[in-house]
């Protein structure tokens, strides 16, 4: 994988050498280098338009749990527990699921099942995000409020996390609809992980007299893990970042939740719902402020996962 | 269903000069006289096929137990697809497929009611390419194939691992470092560790499919006499393209070749000096001299 | 020693599995079997999605809801507003987004030294990952705060910004596949380098940098967060006004799925299964090449 980087940049290395190709070759330059000008001076104006809110509050930015235009203050910790917590829940459900469906997938179904199956999950990657949004308002979240909600806190109510009513809008409803925009990122790429262990591994272990399943959790995960972590991580990412089904079914209440079933806001929903209407200034900054955490906290995971990805696939591997 | 465990109807007289009496303590008991000496496996009218393609061409081979058997011949002629017949490893290519009959002890491993899971703990392979389990330290390599059973207890792995890379002469280079990644290891040590670990679950028969081909000249020379030093206990069938290797190791040859429509067939077996000094068939003799064409 | 025979299992008790229990096997079956379960429960969202979205979509699709604006006051009218702004933004950010991802990764797959390709190739992977609300931000910032209005201008950029990395990542993929003797006959025959790229490597890579440019065209499509700060949306037809706000279809399903007005969510049901049926046309078409390529 690396060896095709190496020869690419040896490809036109001596024979681009006369005037036209020189022109042709910077222009091209100029153009590759746009998507590293753009995230450079994404991250700096946001920095940049951040500065008033952050230079107001300080570390109580992240620590307030208050945030009222109003009166002028402006506190994080809501929107932040908000996007953890509906992010944690997609991956508590997407990881089992997503994991086993990679095996599935790679190990164990004929070609003519994997393939079409293959091909259903990655159109569920291609629905726009807010006709997610439209069908959880509409079908899931009634749904979810009628069964799983329901059945829940009857039986569990009595913990004060699972404690109702189940309006079938909020963390949970929201948890839900990021597993499934989740889901096909971390079957596609631990699927691709998985393919990647050579068979020596899996002969290795069934020689031993393993059955398909323990080769499967004693050689190939093992081998594969540093890879599905990435593809986890990158769903991760995904979950933290995703506004408009997330804005369109968790409730928009600016407060701590106290059960999955309440009400709350991530920071990309406060961002969506309140930005247009904030007056420029101390508000703007402050949610420009709110952005600049969430871009802290992706592209931190983004990075790590990338790196995992790639020292199990190589550069080359799954985008 | 014939499902009463039952001892194998045709019990085999051990041959008298392989029923070693007395056995190092550091090594497998050889068998007693009076019990049966196991790992003996007879084929008989072998086909295999790979959808439409036949690769292998009516087969009929006795392996005897205790002994080293070779197989050598050209590349493609399906030597080490014969040899993953003998632990059903070919099931894992979708399509491949055999007929005949395989025996090991007077059992047809073929039979429906034999697990290839099962079979596999009997009869062990060592690959082309060392293979240890990268994400596991070298004793976790060595107990693998136990863990698969539940057996966790302390004191009996420890033994096991123990007993098994003296064994496979490795313990001495590494008792000190069990913890490390067996991958840290060179690349004839490794081989080794694969051997150690294929022991780990007490075999009766290994099958070595071109084991030392990755190696350099005195790892292969480690592996050749650990071959030699196990050919008592085990029955072990190698695949080699090595000519001189086969010679130093094995007590019978079977020369395979490729025949019409690319099959490979066995054109004889015998005791490796008879093969190397005097071939009964033509091909044979051409093929031990470099003649072809 | 003293001949008492070993205490070993026969060979038909070790080979058909009578010395183990029989939970392995039934951990084997049954982890298999929840796998398979795992996978089909994954293929049922997108069939739900589907299914409702055509159940109440049809009903409310009609030729009002493509050449009708909304009403200026009260309810009714259609979303001629959406598709017009779609079928203006879209294009326009299509046309900033290929010629910069396909040149880019020309220059990454063609001409840089490995390092700089592997930076830039890195920004553009974590790029992909960004937030769609954080280019929205970023965008207001420097094209809409400034002038102090929205506009479908500042739409499109936002939108080339998402489709930028994706055309770069798959147009490098599809050029690395072109083989190297392929350039090597070019510059013998004394081609040079630029038209070498151009008429001999961009060609055969063409099918594959298509393919890319219309995924990326599908999921700028369907984008909501990054306009909300740029273009806005509008109530009104705006055509081939960029300096002013312009509506998109995301855009106008989101507006109108958060009204408590049933006629009005019937016209967001309209519009989502619009543009579901585009995205997942150009989806099926454009993966189905693909996949015919890898089976065949």
């Amino acid at each position: 994988m690396t060896s095709a980087t190496v020869t690419a940049a040896a490809r036109f290395g001596r024979a681009a050498s006369r005037v036209p190709d020189v022109v042709f070759r910077s222009g091209s330059g100029v153009l590759a280098w746009v998507a590293v000008g753009i995230l450079g001076l994404l991250a700096a104006l946001l920095v940049a338009n951040s500065g008033q809110a952050l230079a107001k509050f300080g570390i109580s930015f992240l620590t307030g749990t208050t945030w009222d235009p109003i009166a002028g203050i402006y506190g994080a910790l809501p929107f932040i527990i908000g996007t953890i917590a509906s992010s944690f829940i997609a991956i508590v459900l997407a990881t089992p699921i997503g994991l086993l469906t990679a095996i599935f997938l790679a190990e164990l179904a004929p070609r003519r099942v994997a393939i079409p199956l293959t091909f259903t999950i990655e159109l569920l990657a291609a629905i726009p995000s807010v006709v997610f949004g439209l069908w959880g308002v509409f079908v899931l979240g009634p749904f979810l409020s009628r069964t799983v909600e329901a059945w829940v806190v009857d039986t569990l109510g009595w913990i004060p996390i699972f404690a109702g009513p189940p309006f079938g809008v909020g963390l949970f409803t929201a948890g839900v609809i990021l597993t499934l925009m989740i889901l096909p990122t971390i079957v596609a790429i631990s699927r691709d992980m998985i393919t990647a262990v050579p068979d020596s591994q899996r002969e290795a272990m069934l020689a031993l007299g393993a059955t398909r399943w323990e080769m499967i959790t004693n050689a190939v995960l093992p081998y594969a893990r540093s890879g599905i972590i990435g593809a986890v991580i990158l769903g991760l990412g995904r979950a933290l970042g995703e506004t408009m089904a997330v804005t369109m079914v968790i409730g928009n209440r600016p407060q701590i939740p106290q059960s999955i079933f309440d009400s709350s806001q991530t920071i990309a929903s406060q961002i969506a719902t309140t930005f247009n209407e904030a007056s420029i200034g101390l508000q703007t900054s402050a949610l420009i402020s709110l952005g600049l955490v969430l871009l802290v906290i992706t592209m931190t995971l983004n990075v790590i996962a990338r790196l995992l990805v790639w020292r199990v696939a190589g550069p080359q591997g799954t985008s | 269903m014939e499902t009463a465990v039952r001892r194998p109807d045709e019990a085999i007289e051990a041959p008298p000069e392989r029923a070693t009496p007395l056995a190092p303590p550091d090594r497998r008991p050889a068998a007693s006289p009076l019990d049966i000496v196991s790992g003996e496996i007879v084929v008989e009218d072998l086909n295999v096929y790979y959808g439409e393609f036949r690769a292998v061409r009516d087969v009929s081979l006795t392996i005897p137990p205790r002994a080293v058997t070779a197989i050598i011949g050209p590349s493609g002629c399906g030597k080490s697809t014969f040899l993953r017949t003998l632990n059903r490893m070919h099931e894992l290519t979708p399509g491949a497929r055999v007929e005949g009959v395989v025996t090991l002890d007077g059992i047809d491993i073929y039979r429906p009611d034999v697990d290839p899971v099962q079979l596999r703990r009997v009869v062990g392979m060592v690959f082309q390419r060392p293979n240890p389990f990268p994400t596991m330290s070298i004793y976790d390599n060595v107990t693998a194939g136990l863990r698969l059973t539940g057996r966790h207890k302390r004191s009996e792995l420890d033994e096991v691992v123990e007993r098994s890379l003296r064994r496979s002469a490795l313990w001495d280079e590494v008792k000190d470092k069990l913890r490390q990644p067996g991958t840290s290891l060179s690349g004839g040590q490794q081989q080794r560790l694969c051997i150690a670990r294929a022991l780990s679950v007490d075999p009766e028969v290994i099958l070595m499919d071109e084991p030392a081909s990755a190696l350099d000249p005195s790892a292969t020379l480690r592996v050749e006499e650990l071959i030699a030093e196990l050919r008592r206990q085990y029955t072990i069938v190698i695949v080699t393209h090595n000519m001189q290797q086969a010679s130093r190791v094995s007590d019978r040859t079977a020369f395979f070749t490729m025949g019409e429509e690319r099959a490979g067939y066995l054109v004889e077996a015998d005791d490796t000096v008879r093969i190397f000094t005097n071939p009964a068939e033509q091909l044979t003799e051409d093929y031990i001299s470099g003649r072809f064409g | 020693m003293t001949g008492a025979v070993i205490a070993q299992p026969s060979m038909a008790a070790r080979l058909t599995g009578a010395r183990v229990g029989r939970r392995r096997t039934v951990v084997d079956r049954s982890m298999r079997t929840i796998a398979m379960g795992a996978a089909f429960l994954c293929a049922l969202p997108l069939a739900a999605v589907l299914f409702f979205v055509a159940a109440n979509g049809l009903s409310a699709l009609s030729l009002d809801l493509i050449t009708k604006p909304p009403r200026a006051l009260g309810i009714g009218g259609g979303a001629a507003n959406a598709v017009v702004g779609t079928l203006q933004m879209v294009p326009l950010a299509a046309l900033i987004a290929v010629p910069v991802g396909v040149l880019g990764a020309v220059y990454i797959a063609e001409f840089a030294n490995s390092r700089s390709a592997r930076v830039i190739r890195f920004c553009a992977d974590v790029l992909v990952g960004m937030p769609s609300i954080l280019i929205g931000v970023f965008v207001f910032t420097f094209l809409v705060l400034p002038f102090k209005q929205f506009n479908g201008f500042a739409g499109s950029v936002a939108l080339a910004v998402i489709m930028i990395p994706v055309v770069m990542r798959t147009t490098e993929e599809s050029l690395h596949l072109v083989p190297n003797s392929l350039r090597e006959a070019s510059l013998a025959l004394g081609v040079p380098a630029w038209r070498t790229v151009l008429s001999v490597v961009l060609r055969t890579g063409l099918p594959g940098i298509l393919t890319g440019s219309m995924l990326a065209i599908a999921r700028a499509m369907g984008e909501t967060a990054p306009l909300l700060f740029t273009a806005l949306g509008s109530r009104v037809v705006n055509v081939g006004d960029f300096g002013r706000p312009m509506d998109s279809l995301p855009l106008f399903i989101y507006v109108n799925a958060r009204q408590p007005v049933d006629a009005l969510n019937q016209q967001a049901w309209g519009a989502a299964f619009l543009l579901l049926l585009i995205v997942l046309i150009i989806n099926v078409a454009v993966r189905a090449r693909s996949w015919g390529r890898r089976i065949g």
